[in-house]
């Protein structure tokens, strides 16, 4: 293990025990008198805290690969347009149930998986077709992620009642509030098959900082290594929306912030960034927690994009010098 | 192992090309803008699909996995971008993921194969000094060095470079044909676009010059670039100046 991602592993240990007893509530691990502090743990802290490095660690090594795939550090896993789909599902499932339709506890979850993996399978096709133009690709995620920005506007303004555009809006924002063990049991295998996904694709990621000919001709095959972008993605980012919503930024900000540390190398990045975005999301979300805030606690998704657009902002003044890799 | 080339054709840039080229020479392609020279090398590193057959050695090109093609062709594009500020001897490392198996096998060069692999080509490109330093303080010079590496270090039986001495001056254009060179002599095949003229007059073993697709003259750089042939393809009157071996051309 390198020492970054020892230092990172370490640090994520801390900020989980922390996350563990910060909150409305403290716990004291030695003199809890709190009542219920055991169920308080297992059945709310722990869960949450779990999927917060689940979620973390996904939209970290998502914007890693994704970074690497397009040679761009600017690019986002929100770019393929498989977070937008996945919530496009999610949406559709709640109007729904406002218009009366009697669908289960599973049914979000299921919808948003179903609209990540529609908008994989566009994406297949449409590499399946080209001869593996990175560009081409990419503006064709765009257009899958403007298509289903406007599908998503077209379902809010058809929301039956003031309450489902609520229920509609604050799902947008991404929370890992009120989270279950079940929501950590649907998105551990995803995150584990999106992570493999992108070490297995490391090599060629590698081979791609020269350029898409120079990796051809060090023997990448540029449409299998499209395909285990499309797989790591879908699987990570449309996992961590059908669970959390959009959480947007993670993705961008924590391989920018660690890149620095490593040799440059997109293999070199792709663990550390999966646990520094789990190191982010397990704060952040202690943070919101923390937090005192009129009407309630404030959403995760809020925080990281005040968070992240300030950076981004940074990182674009610095782009102006060039100093940007 | 001989690299051959079969009715090359591909719309608007290849017309029915067909090479022979052997090993242990160095070869240069010339020609105008447009000519096809970067087409023609990059369809036979297999980087370019294009109608025909290519084969090394008898073995079908196309036919190869991917990463046994990469083990035997080296390909050093025009350009050398490269996306991410690595350091020289990162660089030089990507040259060895063809003969790294595992998927999940780190980059960094372990084996002790490619350790040597790595060091030989750093040593050969005379980059000993500046292994740690990112690519974006290299002069440009230094980067065409590290860039040539990072293809020698795969020790290809053929290195196919799309002008490797754009934007380099006199002196290290020449020091980077000379290693190249080098690697003729060790009985590697070395096919490169060159648009000096004199270089290629000066240094190659033998000279293809194409025009709009198709090869106009192949043969000995002296009969390939004759004041006719530039004329006739460049359309400007030229005359070569001084003697054999060290020729240059008086516009």
């Amino acid at each position: 293990m390198t020492r970054l991602n020892a230092s990172l592993v370490g640090a994520l240990a801390l900020a989980f025990a922390a996350s563990l007893l910060a909150g409305r509530v403290w716990i004291d691990p030695f003199h809890s008198d709190v009542p219920g502090a055991g169920l308080i743990l297992m059945q709310l802290r722990l869960p949450r805290s779990v999927l917060a490095v689940l979620v973390g660690g996904g939209l970290g090594a998502a914007g890693a690969a994704m970074q690497a795939y397009l040679r761009n550090p600017l690019a986002d896993p929100g770019l393929f347009g498989i977070a937008p789909s996945a919530a496009l599902g999610a949406v559709l499932s709640i109007l729904l149930g406002a218009y009366g339709f009697a669908l289960g506890p599973w049914a979000l979850p299921v919808f948003a998986l179903v609209g990540a993996g529609g908008a994989m399978a566009l994406l297949g096709l449409i590499a399946g077709r080209s001869s593996g133009g990175v560009a081409l690709f990419t503006l064709a995620g765009m257009m899958i992620a403007s298509l289903t920005g406007a599908l998503m506007s077209l379902a809010i303004s058809l929301s039956p009642s003031p309450f489902a555009l609520w229920e509609i809006v604050t799902w947008l924002m991404g929370a890992l509030a009120d989270r279950s063990w079940h929501e950590v049991w649907m998105a551990a295998p995803l995150m584990a098959v999106g992570l493999s996904a992108f070490l297995v694709a490391g090599r060629s990621l590698d081979a791609l900082t020269l350029g898409e000919a120079a990796a051809r001709s060090l023997g990448v095959d540029p449409r299998r290594l499209q395909a285990l972008l499309i797989l790591g993605v879908g699987c990570a980012v449309g996992g961590s929306v059908a669970v959390a919503g959009v959480i947007g930024f993670v993705g961008l900000v924590v391989p920018h912030l660690l890149r620095p540390f490593t040799d440059r190398r997109p293999s070199s990045l792709i663990v550390p960034s999966a646990l520094g975005g789990a190191l982010l999301l397990l704060v952040g979300d202690s943070m919101c927690r923390i937090l005192p805030l009129a009407g309630g606690e404030l959403r995760l998704g809020i925080a990281l994009s005040l968070l992240g657009a300030p950076f981004f902002l940074v990182l674009l003044w610095r782009m102006r010098d060039g100093v940007w890799r | 192992m001989m690299l051959c080339a079969r009715n090359l054709t591909l719309a608007g840039r290849l017309d029915d090309v067909s090479l022979d080229l052997s090993p242990g020479r160095v070869t240069a392609i010339c020609g105008p803008n447009g000519a096809g020279k970067s087409s023609l090398v990059s369809a036979m590193a297999g980087v370019l699909p294009v109608a025909g057959a290519l084969s090394l050695d008898g073995h079908d090109l196309p036919a190869m996995q991917p990463r046994e093609r990469a083990r035997l062709l080296g390909y050093l594009p025009q350009g050398g971008e490269a996306a991410w500020d690595v350091c020289v001897r990162t660089l030089i490392e990507l040259g060895r993921l063809p003969w790294q198996a595992a998927p999940l096998h780190r980059a960094h060069a372990d084996g002790a194969q490619d350790r040597e692999a790595v060091t030989q080509a750093i040593a050969a490109m005379d980059l000993d000094h500046l292994i740690d330093r990112p690519l974006s303080r290299l002069s440009g010079g230094e980067r065409a060095r590290a860039l040539l590496a990072r293809v020698l270090a795969g020790r290809p039986r053929w290195v196919l470079a799309d002008e490797p001495l754009a934007s380099l001056d006199l002196g290290h254009g020449l020091r980077l044909l000379t290693a190249l060179r080098q690697q003729a002599v060790q009985g590697v095949g070395v096919c490169l676009v060159l648009h000096d003229l004199g270089m290629a007059m000066n240094h190659a073993d033998r000279v293809v010059v194409m025009d709009r697709g198709r090869v106009v003259t192949d043969g000995a750089p002296g009969d390939a670039l004759s004041e006719d042939v530039i004329a006739q393809v460049w359309g400007v009157t030229g005359r070569w100046l001084g003697p054999e071996g060290a020729r240059a051309l008086s516009l």
